[in-house]
């Protein structure tokens, strides 16, 4: 008779305790994501991640290797120092949009432009999380959110920002994909997309990025089932999935 | 061909402020340099940019002072002596990280080379951020230690102590110069120091990519250790004011150690002149020209503008009974002038005189003022 095999656990690179997001919060996912790949490639003891400024500000008291902070939408400023000095280790931002794509768009573009060779993992979630749902860049046209009570409007709150997109048109920029948290298939697509990133950077390619399409069921006012289908159904039209570049 | 002790002879060289800063720094060890440019201090940034790279260094020419000074958190994280500079409106700008170095606990070296304020002002040389260098500037209850140097020597010799400073407390120095002291060229004798912190070699330069065994709290990746954190974000309750007591406790030991001034005539004067940097080598000068007329002028230069040098000031009293006045001068309407004001604690009279915006102080102004106080 076979012995009983274990083949799923807690990866190395996470630590075990529970996390303080909402019931249907992408985030979780998202960490767990990167925490298996970090194992995965043998490289817990190299890496370095930037936390942001938002609801995943204390990423590193869930992650299991060296991090650091970073203020509102510096993260890949901060990124670039630690780069830059210890190029042997294998460096990584964690950001919302709301860091990535408003406060910190030209560190974000900067970064990018200079080919930093780190990796970003970019969880557009539509909205600020952890100010209490006001509009982000990428929200939604129609979109209701605490400072857009009446819906987004493309006349004056211009459209959602593809900041994707935008950064595909950078030479130095070697890789970018989204990707969506709405299903486990889709899961399994983003590992394997921040897989491909990481492996970019270890290869020392230069800046590679992945945008994570992720429910914030607390500030679009739905239920977990709900908001993953609403990814489905609506968001991922706005934001087609794949590789960009 | 130059024979070696031919070299040896040439020890002098003719340099700017801004220059011998970047020269400084990087015989201190700093190892990560990010700038934005703005004048007047635009020499050392291009001296980084040449002699950086040589040093086995980093040279990042940012786009903002926000990005600067963030790069420079991030390199300090990971280990490296870091350092960015500025000129006023770019300082401002750095406030938000400089807070952030400071509530992260981290070792950086910020030069502010001032021009006149507020808002874009224009480009000549000012003392009008004493306030925003000395008071914190950014958010929080935080303090940077700040160093006025007031020749081109003393701009290097300052940045090994700068960076000393900056490693031992794990904290923002800024060295605060003016857009004269930037631009003047002076000779420069390049030394190899002491540190005067801790009595050692100086130079803990970490090789770029080199773990350093120094500094055991950078973020280096964790292998052999646990994993390193930095962050200033205190959320769980008293975690806060407790990393504020432990700064406070921080901040009163600098108070304690890292006083410096230098001082010319106090056991004698009538009048004291209180100037720092740039203004301190136009009241150098004056006093000189007060003592040649046979009129007792003596001189208290700050050279830590954070910590301030108190006690200097507390004991003039006891050790001069003939002082009756202190004349405080400054480019700008009066912002050391509060420092000496609340050493004395109304215990002698206290002067001023300023002017700022792009005007100096002059010898003879400074003579005219302290006649009619005599
Ligand atoms: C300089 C500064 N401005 C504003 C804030 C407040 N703030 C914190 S997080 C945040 C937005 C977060 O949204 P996002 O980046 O999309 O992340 P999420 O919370 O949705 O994961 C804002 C505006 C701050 N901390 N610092
Ligand atoms: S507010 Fe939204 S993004 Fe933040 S933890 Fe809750 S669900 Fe997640």
């Amino acid at each position: 008779m076979k012995e009983a095999q274990k083949i799923f656990s807690r990866p190395r690179s996470l630590r075990n305790i529970s996390t303080h997001y909402c019931g249907g919060c992408g985030h979780g996912i998202a960490h767990r994501l990167v925490a298996e790949i970090v194992d995965e490639l043998g490289i817990r003891e190299r890496v370095i991640a930037v936390a942001p400024v938002g609801c995943a500000v204390i990423a590193y008291d869930y992650w299991d290797f060296d991090c650091s902070e970073a203020a509102h939408g510096r993260a890949l400023a901060v990124a670039t120092g630690i780069k830059r000095v210890r190029p042997q280790n294998i460096v990584f931002t964690y950001q919302g949009d709301g860091d990535l794509a408003a406060i910190g768009t030209s560190e974000t573009i900067h970064a990018a432009n200079r080919g930093e060779n780190v990796t970003v993992i970019f969880i557009n979630n539509a909205i600020y999380g952890m100010t209490g749902g006001q509009m982000a860049p990428t929200t939604l046209l129609g979109q209701r959110t605490a400072t857009t009570p009446a819906g987004r409007q493309i006349g004056v709150h211009g459209a959602p920002l593809k900041i994707s997109e935008m950064l595909a048109l950078l030479p130095a920029v070697k890789y970018i994909e989204r990707v969506s948290l709405h299903s486990p298939q889709e899961v399994l697509k983003a590992k394997s997309a921040i897989k491909r990133a990481f492996q970019s950077q270890i290869d020392n390619l230069g800046f590679s990025m992945v945008e994570v399409l992720s429910a914030c069921p607390t500030y679009w006012d739905m239920p977990p089932k709900k908001a993953l289908d609403w990814i489905r159904d609506v968001m991922s039209k706005e934001f087609p999935l794949g590789r960009i570049k | 061909m130059k024979s070696k002790s031919r070299q040896k002879e040439i020890k002098k060289i003719l340099m700017t402020g801004n220059e011998a800063i970047a020269q400084g720094a990087i015989d201190a060890g700093c190892r990560f340099y990010a700038g934005y440019p703005i004048t007047p201090q635009n020499e050392l940034t291009a001296y980084m940019a040449r002699c950086m790279p040589d040093s086995g260094g980093v040279f990042v020419q940012s786009e903002s002072e926000v990005a600067a000074i963030n790069m420079v958190f991030g390199a300090s994280c990971a280990g490296a002596r870091s350092m960015t500079s500025s000129s006023s409106p770019g300082i401002s700008l750095k406030q938000e990280g400089i807070s952030y170095i400071a509530g992260a606990e981290l070792p950086a070296v910020v030069v502010n080379i001032m021009r006149g304020g507020p808002g874009l002002g224009n480009i000549w040389p000012s003392q009008s951020d004493y306030f925003q260098a000395t008071r914190g500037g950014g958010h929080g209850d935080y303090h940077s230690i700040v160093l006025a140097p007031s020749s081109v020597q003393e701009a290097y010799d300052l940045m090994f102590l700068a960076f000393d400073l900056a490693d031992n407390y794990r904290n923002p120095v800024m060295v605060l110069g003016d857009g004269i002291l930037g631009q003047m060229m002076e000779p420069l004798q390049v030394t190899s120091h002491k540190s005067q912190v801790t009595g050692q070699k100086a130079v803990v330069c970490l090789p770029i990519g080199k773990a350093t065994s120094q500094k055991t709290w950078a973020l280096t990746g964790c292998e052999g250790r646990n994993p390193n954190i930095i962050k200033s974000f205190r959320m769980k309750e008293g975690d806060l004011e407790k990393l504020n007591l432990a700064l406070q406790k921080k901040y009163k030991a600098i108070r304690q150690k890292e006083a410096r001034f230098e001082s010319l005539f106090l056991e004698d004067a009538k009048i004291i002149i209180v100037a720092y940097g740039t203004m301190a080598r136009i009241a150098k000068g004056a006093v000189g020209m007060l003592r040649a007329k046979g009129k007792k002028a003596g001189l208290l230069r700050p050279i830590t503008l954070w910590p301030f040098p108190e006690k200097v000031f507390k004991d003039l009293q006891a050790r001069n009974s003939k002082l009756k006045t202190l004349l405080v001068t400054e480019m700008s309407y009066g912002q050391m002038l509060e420092d000496v004001k609340l050493a004395l604690d109304g215990k002698l009279k206290v002067e001023f005189l300023g002017r700022a915006g792009g005007g100096v102080p002059t010898e003879e102004d400074i003579i005219r003022k302290a006649g009619k106080i005599l």
